[in-house]
């Protein structure tokens, strides 16, 4: 074991330099693909990252022991995993790590990494060092710095994670061959770790061309497209994402029979790195840091612009709309100040799906989740008068939820889903028989720009008494 | 020929239509959780009465699910399948409400399609009814008819069954009417789907009531009619819309002799998660009650038993304990009985059948504890009457002098306690509301699954595959356990998965221990709930450690009582004696108390000789007609402070504030800047029921806190006055008091303006300026703060705002400066007098009388002075805490808990409101600071109605401790 050093202030363990080099660091996981990149990045980077994959029964229950129970639910997950882990008797207790996001927002979230000490300590691994993973300045550590090339090549992770995503959503639904689209995810991860090894991948041409041999690729896979009832899942961001959070939801709506849409990760970064320029816009602040913060927005927006482009070449996908337009879908629905959670952007990607023909919906969160209160459960009712189509279902999740009355409560949203899903294609097939047509053809091929059919026209009411405060605060 | 089947979570229904759509063969019945075997009843009847082998055949309802996927039939979901059905047979529908057994849904079939159903945490739907019914000793048909007769309607939580118990529970104790509560369980259920399910949406036109509860109690139907102010209509098969439209919804020919064969050789697979066995083999229980049996009380026989004797009673929630000893401790009769809803008669009968039986028995000394103490100490003139956790460890020393920790679940509480070095209760835990998974618990899912409780119990010792059902409150056990059947666990493996969940709420959710060092080597079990061997086995399992179950683990409260009686008597017994016991009379009368804003509703229990007992009430004013002594309760202060802020008309129109959540104390700030500024403030009056009620049918989410859902009858109201401007800003910052890492408000404080925005319709007929606005940064405040007014009224020049800026963070100081003046004052007159201090923390909105039930005056009637927690956070240096402190308003209460572990007479009680997710991080934490320094912590959790029974003895633990420990220290140092 390293020696251990204590944070003046806090008492917490530093994370130091020597520990750096021989100590396993462990990291909760919460999209496979993303976290699988991240870790190589990591790795890269010099820190022996392992990204924790056991789930099951015994993760819960650790949770359940170590961390408040009306804590929410993603908190006593993660920790559960990371204590599950080190019981686990494959890592040397010793010269392990753990690593936690924090991202300073007023929600529980940011006490993630209080709770994981305690449960550290009463699950008797008080000396297993916790390093934060944050950018507003919370927590340092001597042995762990987010240089600025680092965050770059996580970007760049990220960005793949999100098209691999996207892409394995869209046509896994419609592929002949069963496997095929996950294969290929599994095959792009393998080539894209390879290339990270090498330090290649991460930046400019290598970067560009790499999105658009995957869309390319994608695109190849055989497929026959047949209407099908599309459901978007958002969220609380971790049981939004993570199957070991969310019972497996994507898995299930698959075995439903519906095409999923789940919105990307890079909105949420978005997100997170804007709110601090609305906090100037909104209340003021320093002009140094509004620079500074800009900045590391417009690279994440080109960056999101590359993935965007490469999709925008393949018509029969959808392009999921970038954030610039998210951000402004929600302008006189709920404000910009909402920052806390997924704060407005959760309400964004809702009415993003309706706009994109995914107005099923999936609205995932823990039990008595706070900011979900607000822009999820609060909003619903809004987003029906913006976009009557809407056809949202809230399911919250925790350790005693059930699989049964979540089940039953999505399958009603898709009853919903499915009767309109077949007007529409009665109503398609009458307007094609008006037009002369004698068959009616349900079934297009690769060919169909498909999301022409199902866009619904949605229409935000722009209140004028509520102008964005955009010119406001910056001098 | 159309077949439909409804397996909903308590009943089967099916209905078989022929080919005009009529129904020709229909069946309702309860299942009794044997899914498999009465679908399998259903296809076999339905085969022979029909004599077709192939039918349009499609299976819903909640429990249909698992047999669906199991035999390929066709599932249509439930909701979805009513609203086929109503197509069909009632297509003037506007609105369907239907309950089911544990379900709610409701319909909004025009203006916009919408089907919505309870969440996971609600339970006002059937299964509740038939609890209530239970708890109330009668049939649901027999409620009904009893709601009939109602006079007054009690408030019920009309959030989930467990709360709703624990409302009634007192309410029986106390003796209210069976028929008021009745109808007022009723109102409940109205309450809870409303509350729960509209969401903003209005119920109107034509409204159709589906399902079991609706189509068997009248009473339910009215009291939805009085409350959404219409007359609804519950149609002919009303009890088969759900079976109808699976039918209708049909769309595939099944072969029912395929179907039937399928279904019974459907093999239990048994996949769920299973944790270890209680038992392995009849040895290893032998060993087990070997060693637990020699805790055992020696009896005397009361036949030839002469001379003196103690008597003491522990009237529970939902059973009455009662024992007579002799002086060496011994025990002469005993007594363990439900209390029917009325503890009295049984102590009568008791008492009548001790003095007729054994007249050489001599009562020299008799004490009562438990929820009923003092209805029972003073209908029979008891001695003396004290807390149950002072009777519970009085008890368990006798089996363990050394007692290091004592748990005690009993039917409707978990009661915990530590004992310190000197002796002294240093931590008490009692559950809450909300995770009510004790005795009754148990009982309830026995009766559920028509098993007598013990031999339920005892099926599950040998289980060879306990299902894991977690820990969560009873509501969410109904569909682990309904899941479990579904995935083909046994009676036995949920019996004692059951017992095991008993044992993990108790450990992880009340106690929130992790190891066995938590709770010390020297453990005793007692309460109703451990005589039940299976609970016994699955807490030595779960801590991995061998307890002390006394043979008496039911009796412990009343036996601690007459320890107590028998170690105070003085010689002699005021308890009545045969003569008085033969003219006993009991009445109970209702009245509300009118001395104060808490308008208290009164029990008024009438005894013989004009003997009288009030219960139900806060404070000792009506007992004594004399005036409180508000002068040592801040929050009476604080309330005072606030109606200063009076209106006073201005050129610039009128402003209104709704006066909840922060407004609670940035009211002085917001008041006088507007003040200053020409508009004429009007805030809504403080909140009460009515006001709640109002607002009710607005609130989207209904596992958010109590004071926010409150927020939507305060808007209300100031609509409805005809206040035309609203002023309720969004703030993600509040002042920075530099006391921690951030100064945010909690989400929901912060936000809730954006909720009131989206969800109330008549929102829309108003100014409502909800902008974001930021007072924790004075020198941009003024500018941002003109161009947000500038959006609704014209431009105010900035010079203008900067004077009125200044002014409301003067009166902002100076309001916080008055609030610590009193506070400062309040303390040293409670020190001259010698009283305890009490730091009542919470939020600033917590002093609102509707959210806090009058917690500050039950405090004030242990004789204690009270503070805020506002009152002493300043007066402690910054520091840093295991969290991460981001709050302004959490900030505080770590400060105060730092500070009050320096002030011997101060203690800190935290009042939290339900569903507040940022106190699951406070808690810990101020309980961690507080005993760090050796102080007891006291928790209260609020909600929408509270049982203030449960809080007194809390609060009474609390000052019982704190007495012994003054004694001990005193006795130390002497």
């Amino acid at each position: 074991m390293a020696e251990l050093k204590h944070d003046k202030k806090s008492d917490r363990i530093l994370f130091t330099k020597e520990m750096r080099r021989d100590y396993k660091i462990l990291a909760p996981n919460m999209l496979p693909v993303h976290f699988k990149l991240f870790e190589k990045v990591l790795q890269r980077a010099g820190y022996d990252v392992e990204v924790l994959t056991n789930d099951g029964h015994q993760v819960v229950e650790e949770g359940l022991k170590h961390v408040h129970n009306d804590t929410c639910y993603p908190a006593l997950l993660v920790i559960g995993q990371m204590i599950d882990a080190l019981n686990s008797g494959k890592y040397d207790v010793n010269k392990t790590a753990l690593m936690i996001t924090q991202t300073g927002g007023g929600c529980r979230a940011s006490n993630y990494i209080h709770l994981l000490r305690k449960a550290l300590k009463s699950a008797g691994y008080a000396n297993v060092p916790v390093i934060s993973v944050n950018m507003s300045g919370l927590e340092s550590n001597p042995g762990f710095s987010l240089t600025p090339s680092l965050i770059m090549q996580v970007v760049a992770g990220l960005v793949y994670g999100d098209l691999l995503m996207l892409l394995n959503n869209q046509v896994k639904a419609y592929e002949l061959n069963k496997g095929e689209s996950e294969a290929l995810v599994d095959s792009w991860a393998e080539r894209l770790l390879e290339q990270f090894s090498h330090g290649k991948g991460l930046l400019g041409d290598d970067f560009r061309n790499n999105l658009k041999r995957i869309a390319d690729e994608f695109d190849a896979i055989p497929v026959k497209r047949v209407p099908k009832v599309k459901v978007g899942i958002v969220g609380e961001i971790y049981v939004k994402y993570s199957p070991l959070a969310n019972n497996k939801l994507e898995e299930f709506l698959a075995s439903q029979d519906c095409e999923v849409m789940v919105p990307g990760l890079m909105g949420f970064v978005l997100f997170k790195i804007d709110n601090r320029l609305d906090d100037i816009m909104l209340y003021g602040g320093s002009t140094i840091k509004y620079k500074f913060v800009s900045f590391l927005k417009d690279f994440c927006t080109k960056m999101e612009s590359a993935m965007l482009d490469a999709l925008r070449e393949h018509p029969n996908f959808v392009v999921p709309s970038p954030y610039a337009h998210l951000r402004s879908l929600v302008n006189g629905v709920i404000g910009y100040g909402s920052k806390m959670g997924e704060g407005w952007l959760l309400t964004a990607e809702m009415l993003e799906l309706c706009e994109s023909g995914y107005e099923n919906i999936v609205c995932a969160q823990p039990f008595g989740c706070l900011p979900n209160h607000i822009n999820g459960k609060g909003m619903i009712g809004r987003i029906r008068k913006v976009c009557p189509n809407a056809n949202i279902t809230p399911i919250d999740y925790d350790p005693s939820a059930t699989k049964v009355n979540q089940e039953n409560r999505i399958k009603l949203m898709l009853a919903v889903a499915r009767e309109n899903l077949d007007e529409r294609i009665a109503a398609q097939a009458t307007k094609n028989a008006k037009a002369g047509d004698i068959e009616v053809d349900i079934i297009s091929d690769n060919q169909g720009a498909r999301n022409a059919d199902n866009v619904i026209e949605v229409e935000i009411e722009t209140s004028e008494d509520k102008p964005e405060n955009q010119s406001a605060g910056v001098e | 020929m159309r077949i439909g089947i409804d397996v909903g979570s308590t009943t089967i229904k099916y209905v078989v239509m022929d080919d005009l759509g009529n129904i020709i063969h229909k069946s309702y019945e309860r299942h009794l959780s044997q899914i498999t075997e009465k679908t399998l009843d259903v296809l076999k009847t339905v085969r022979e009465l029909t004599g077709t082998r192939q039918a349009l055949l499609s299976i819903s309802g909640s429990a249909g699910m698992g047999i669906s996927e199991a035999c390929s039939i066709p599932l249509v979901q439930e909701v979805f399948a009513s609203r086929i059905a109503l197509k069909n047979l009632l297509p003037d529908t506007d609105v369907a409400i239907e309950l089911g057994g544990e379900d709610a849904k409701i319909l909004f079939v025009t203006g916009g399609m919408e089907f919505r159903m309870n969440g996971s945490c609600a339970g006002g739907t059937g299964a509740f009814i038939d609890q209530m019914a239970t708890l109330l000793n009668i049939t649901p048909s027999e409620m009904n008819e009893e709601a009939k007769k109602a006079e007054r309607r009690y408030t019920i939580a009309s959030r989930c069954g467990v709360f709703a118990k624990t409302d009634i529970q007192p309410l029986l104790n106390q003796g209210a009417r069976t028929s008021d509560i009745s109808s007022s369980i009723f109102y409940a259920v109205v309450n809870q789907t409303i509350a729960g399910l509209a969401q903003g949406r209005p119920i109107e036109g034509n409204v159709v009531y589906l399902g079991g509860p609706l189509t068997f109690f009248s009473e339910l139907r009215s009291a939805f009619d009085d409350t959404l102010k219409l007359k609804g209509k519950c149609p002919e098969n009303s009890l088969y819309y759900v079976a109808i439209g699976a039918a209708l919804g049909a769309d595939t020919e099944i072969n029912l002799d395929k179907a039937i064969d399928t279904l019974s050789r459907m093999k239990v697979v048994g996949n769920y998660n299973s944790i270890e066995p209680l038992f392995k083999s009849q040895a290893e229980y032998d060993e087990f009650t070997a060693r637990h049996s020699a805790h055992t009380i020696e009896r005397v026989d009361p036949k030839t038993y002469k001379g003196d004797a103690f008597f003491g009673v522990d009237a529970g929630s939902t059973t009455i304990k009662m024992v007579v000893i002799t002086r060496e401790g011994r025990i002469l009769l005993d007594s363990y009985n439900s209390n029917k809803g009325n503890p009295v008669p049984n102590v009568k009968s008791f008492l009548e059948d001790l003095y007729r039986n054994y007249p050489d028995i001599k009562i020299i000394g008799a004490t009562s504890t438990g929820y009923g103490e003092e209805l029972i100490k003073n209908a029979f003139s008891l001695d003396s009457g004290i807390v149950e956790t002072t009777a519970h460890l009085t008890a368990a020393r006798r089996f363990m002098p050394d007692v290091e920790f004592v748990i005690d679940i009993g039917g409707q509480d978990i009661k915990c306690f530590k004992i310190g070095s000197k002796g002294e209760i240093d931590s008490i835990f009692l559950n809450e509301a909300c995770s009510s998974g004790c005795g009754s618990f148990l009982q309830t899912f026995a009766e559920a699954l028509n098993q007598p409780i013990d031999k339920f119990a005892m099926l599950g010792l040998f289980a060879d595959k306990p299902v894991d059902l977690g820990s969560r409150c009873t509501v969410f056990m109904n569909s682990s356990v309904k899941q479990a059947q579904k995935d083909g666990a046994s009676i036995e493996n949920i019996s004692a998965g059951l017992s095991i969940s008993v044992v993990k709420n108790a450990l992880y959710k009340v106690i929130r221990a992790s190891s066995p060092d938590d709770l010390g080597k020297k453990i005793v079990v007692q309460g109703g709930t451990f005589l039940n061997d299976a609970v016994l086995r699955a807490f030595e399992q779960e801590m991995g450690v061998e307890v002390v179950r006394p043979a008496i683990a039911g009796l412990m409260g009343a036996y601690g009582a007459a320890l107590y009686a028998s170690r105070h008597s003085n010689g002699s017994s005021k308890i009545l004696n045969a003569e008085q016991l033969a003219n006993f009379f009991h009445n109970v009368k209702d009245s509300r108390c009118g001395l104060c804003s808490n308008n208290c509703r009164l029990t008024v229990n009438i005894f013989d000789n004009n003997r009288k007992f009030i219960s139900g009430n806060r404070c000792d004013r009506p007992v004594t007609r004399r005036k409180a002594d508000d002068s040592l309760n801040i929050y009476d202060f604080k309330l005072k402070m606030l109606k200063e802020y009076q209106p006073v008309s201005g050129p610039r129109g009128k402003i209104g504030i709704p006066m909840g959540l922060n407004m609670f104390e940035l009211l002085p700030f917001w008041h006088t800047l507007f003040t200053k500024l020409g508009f004429e403030v009007v805030t809504s009056p403080l909140s009460n029921r009515k006001m709640y009620l109002l607002g009710q049918a607005t609130i989207p989410s209904d596992t958010v806190c109590f004071p926010a859902k409150l927020m939507h009858g305060h808007v209300q109201t100031l609509i409805n006055d005809g206040i035309d401007v609203i002023f309720y800003p969004c703030m993600s910052y509040n002042f920075d008091e530099k006391m921690g890492d951030n100064h945010y408000n909690c989400p929901v404080v912060a936000y809730y303006p954006e909720v009131i925005h989206a969800n109330m319709p008549d929102i829309a007929k108003v100014k409502f300026i909800n902008d974001y606005l930021g007072i924790h940064r004075p020198k941009d405040f003024p500018k941002k703060f003109q161009q947000v007014m500038s959006k609704y009224f014209d431009i105010i020049p900035l010079e203008e705002v900067k004077a009125a800026c200044d002014a409301a963070y003067a009166e902002y100081d100076n309001y916080l400066r008055r609030v610590r003046e009193c506070g400062d004052d309040i303390i040293s007159r409670a020190r001259e007098k010698g009283m305890q201090i009490i730091v009542l923390s919470g939020r600033p909105y917590h002093i609102d009388p509707e959210i806090n039930h009058g917690i500050d005056k039950l405090v004030a009637g242990c004789n204690a002075a009270i503070i805020s927690e506002d009152v002493v956070s300043n007066r402690v240096e910054k520091f840093s805490v295991k969290v991460l402190n981001q709050w302004t308003y959490h900030s505080r209460l770590y400060a105060a808990a730092k500070y009050v572990l320096t002030q011997p007479d101060m203690n800190l009680v935290q009042l939290v409101s339900f569903g507040c997710g940022i106190d699951a991080i406070t808690t810990d934490e101020v309980r961690s600071i507080l005993e760090s320094g050796g102080k007891i912590y006291t928790q209260i959790k609020i909600d929408e109605i509270t049982n203030l029974g449960a809080v007194k003895i809390r609060l009474r633990s609390l000052f019982a401790a704190i007495e012994d420990n003054c004694v001990n220290s005193g006795e130390q140092t002497g």
